[in-house]
């Protein structure tokens, strides 16, 4: 189910729900967790539609990388992962959704900065994929790198890093450009295609995905050059902490599966592995579950219903897809990548 | 007991005065919605701090770090977020104010076009009015920016109109005046001609009263405003010269560039307010009795001052007060700009200001503020001129 809002209802819902709250007291009636099973529901902020991150297919279900996050988490509480509503938000909308309570997780390929995290009340999850900016061009334009961009105009989406990225690159580099803004990704690319702009510009992962979209997608290229860190994870309210544990929690443990070979198809076998670290982390020894508000299968829920890292890497966005994108970075730690998971112990 | 004052009447009691009773009721009301909303204030900015959510204006002198495409004052990533709210509410007041001089050009004629004589004019102006109100203006937006201007040719291929203005889906391209020193004199002959123009028509106008005598007042308005300026323009060296746009690298240089964004907002909102006050003057027109023009002709007026003389100073009581309404919504309909992306107030404060601060609470209100003195200020200057033509009975 999809249900989108307006930005200014969220935020007279946040104003109205900051004002009727006891003085002295926080806005919420209890931690979000407590909430979620309430509602018998996750409610997810997810991106309106990027293939292979976040899109709905032709039967109208979610399907995508940040997608499947929503679903591990909502399978780690319910043992369902089809208990996530998602409210689609545009770049611009995301954190006043967050802010105002009217999602409990915001998992849309959201960069992790510094002032977002500090000034802006709200609490980054670990990093589920590493990402960075960079430009795609038209074919027939003969740019082979995006330090020939001087002077053109440059579709971007608003509210995003990439648009403070893109304005540092340009006066890095002295040179001129246009910026051309639009409030959904939907429309920068559509301007971009219809000729409005020579170059549109987002994260590397989005751009294999948006050209995918276009007319021909042959007549685009994507320059070599990565003009920036961005970092995309999971983002929780700040003032929370068991819930940001168990957002944090539910990434490392689809990782500490991938490093131990667990996965989908084997974890029942698993369960009988007499390895001490698989049986910490399906639940067979000890209990690490309960700090977490929940039963001891709290992984083994995640893996049963949705699998390990890898696997979600490889379907939505990876060999196993349309956009082919290689693991890179967002190798595990062991094959010369960046993710990596503290032990469960 | 019930006390007596000098006069012998019975002193009610302060409760039961009427004005008393009046007074701390009102007074009461006054304290609980006070009360209210203090406690709604402090509420939310305690849960907010609580929340880690910003509650003050620090954001306002921190750098914005993102560039705008059309800006009237200077702006770089490196000016400060109040820069971003002046660019901002100048490119509201721009498109705004265009928008209204021309629809209100556009619908005056249209309006008067309806009520032609002519059958062809008549319906033509018919079905402008009946397809323009009828489709949603958001729709007509992107119609403009994307079926109309998006299909453009690119600036390499751009449509030329002789050779001195291109259109081109990087938008318009037009000559622009370029000042050099002296061009002064030419604004300050300007003014001049101008004020000249209105003293000689009130002097004009009072002669006619006292003596009946006319004094052709266009031709010599026409030679003050115009002719000043170019006897002006001529005896400076001629120091405002035209720049052409011309076709370099990506873009065009030079000249001065209207952006599609501008170009489709202003289009859309012009050609939809337009419609709304054509119907307002036709109806405001029809609202004269025709016993008017029947005694104006009676009295052997022709046609035209029978128009200019009779019928609109009584159809412009009708029209002014629904003209306002349709300056105020073309002004907040402006706001739809965030569906093509062109930087007003709304898109580039309560957007992108608002998503790099976190400040929604502080720049949402700000923003209320801003659109609320703007329609205030534009209804008070109508209204005052509506009470300066209103009809003075005798």
């Amino acid at each position: 189910m999809t249900r989108t809002r307006r930005p200014l209802l969220a935020l007279a819902a946040l104003a109205l729900s900051a004002s009727v709250a006891l003085p002295g007291s926080t806005a919420w009636a209890g931690p979000t967790l407590d909430a979620v099973k309430k509602r018998g529901e996750l409610v997810c902020g997810s991106n309106p539609g990027i293939a292979g991150f976040g899109l709905p297919d032709d039967k109208g279900q979610w399907k995508g990388f940040d997608i499947e996050f929503c679903r591990a988490v909502a399978s780690t509480i319910f043992n369902d992962p089809n208990k996530v509503r998602f409210t689609p938000l545009s770049a611009k909308d995301r954190f006043t959704a967050l802010q105002s309570g009217e999602i409990d997780v915001l998992s849309r390929n959201t960069t992790w900065t510094q002032s977002r995290e500090v000034g802006q009340g709200f609490e980054f999850g670990p990093v589920t994929y590493y990402d960075g900016q960079g430009f795609m061009v038209r074919k027939k334009l003969n740019v082979n790198s995006a330090l020939e961009l001087s002077g053109a105009s440059v579709c971007v989406q608003q509210g995003t890093t990439t648009e403070l990225n893109l304005a540092d690159f340009f006066r890095t580099h002295n040179m001129k450009y246009e910026s051309v803004v639009f409030a959904t990704a939907d429309e920068a690319l559509k301007a971009y295609d219809t000729g409005r702009c020579d170059s549109f510009t987002t994260d590397m992962s989005q751009l294999y995905g948006e050209r995918t979209k276009l007319g021909n997608p042959e007549d685009h290229v994507i320059l070599p050059e990565v003009i920036s860190k961005e970092p995309l994870g999971p983002v929780v309210r700040q003032g929370d902490d068991q819930w940001f544990n168990l957002v944090k929690w539910t990434h490392y443990a689809m990782l500490i599966a991938e490093e131990l070979g667990v996965t989908k198809a084997n974890v029942d076998e698993k369960l009988k592995d007499s390895n001490p670290e698989i049986k910490r982390l399906l639940g067979t020894e000890g209990d690490f579950g309960t700090g977490l508000g929940l039963g001891k299968d709290w992984a083994y829920r995640i893996i049963k219903n949705i699998g390990n890292y890898g696997e979600v890497f490889e379907r939505n966005v990876g060999a196993g897809s349309k956009l082919k994108i290689q693991r890179g970075l967002n190798a595990l730690w062991t094959n010369k990548g960046l993710q990596y998971a503290p032990p469960i112990r | 007991m019930s006390m007596t004052t000098a006069s012998g009447a019975p002193k009610p009691k302060i409760w039961n005065d009427p004005f008393w009773r009046g007074l701390i009721f009102q007074g009461a009301l006054l304290a609980a919605v006070l009360f209210l909303f203090a406690g709604a204030v402090i509420n939310a900015r305690n849960n907010m701090q609580a929340r880690g959510i910003p509650t003050d204006f620090a954001f306002w002198d921190r750098p914005a770090s993102f560039d705008i495409n059309q800006t009237l004052i200077p702006y770089s990533a490196t000016s400060p977020n109040s820069q971003v709210f002046w660019v901002g509410l100048l490119n509201t007041l721009l498109v705004a104010g265009l928008g209204i001089v021309l629809s209100t050009i556009i619908g005056f004629a249209i309006g008067a076009a309806r009520l032609s004589t002519s059958w062809l004019v008549a319906k033509l102006a018919t079905v402008y009015v009946e397809g323009i109100r009828n489709v949603p203006l958001l729709l007509q937006i992107i119609f403009w920016y994307n079926v109309v201007l998006g299909n453009l040719p690119n600036p390499r291929q751009a449509a030329p109109f002789l050779d001195i203005a291109f259109l081109s889906n990087r938008g318009l391209f037009v000559p622009a005046p370029v000042f050099r020193p002296g061009a002064g004199a030419i604004g300050v002959a300007l003014a001049v001609g101008i004020v000249g123009a209105i003293g000689f028509r009130l002097w004009a106008a009072r002669r006619q009263r006292e003596t009946g005598q006319q004094a052709p007042v266009g031709w010599v308005s026409a030679a003050l405003v115009l002719g000043l300026p170019l006897i002006a323009y001529v005896a400076t060296g001629r120091p405002v010269g035209i720049e052409f746009p011309q076709l370099k690298g990506f873009n065009f240089a030079g000249g001065q560039r209207l952006t599609p964004e501008f170009v489709a907002l202003l289009l859309a909102l012009t050609l939809y307010t337009a419609a709304f006050i054509a119907e307002i003057v036709r109806s405001g027109i029809l609202a004269v009795p025709k016993g008017q023009s029947e005694a104006a002709a009676a009295l052997g007026l022709r046609a035209a001052p029978t128009r200019k003389l009779v019928i609109m100073p009584q159809a412009m009581q009708v029209i002014i007060p629904p003209l306002i309404n349709q300056y105020l919504n073309l002004t907040k309909n402006s706001t739809l700009a965030v569906a093509i992306g062109y930087p007003d107030l709304f898109n580039v404060f309560s957007g992108t200001v608002l998503n790099n601060t976190g400040a929604a609470v502080q720049i949402v209100f700000m923003t209320m503020a801003v659109y609320l003195v703007v329609s205030l200020v534009t209804s008070a200057v109508m209204n005052a001129y509506n009470a300066r033509i209103a009809l003075r009975e005798r």
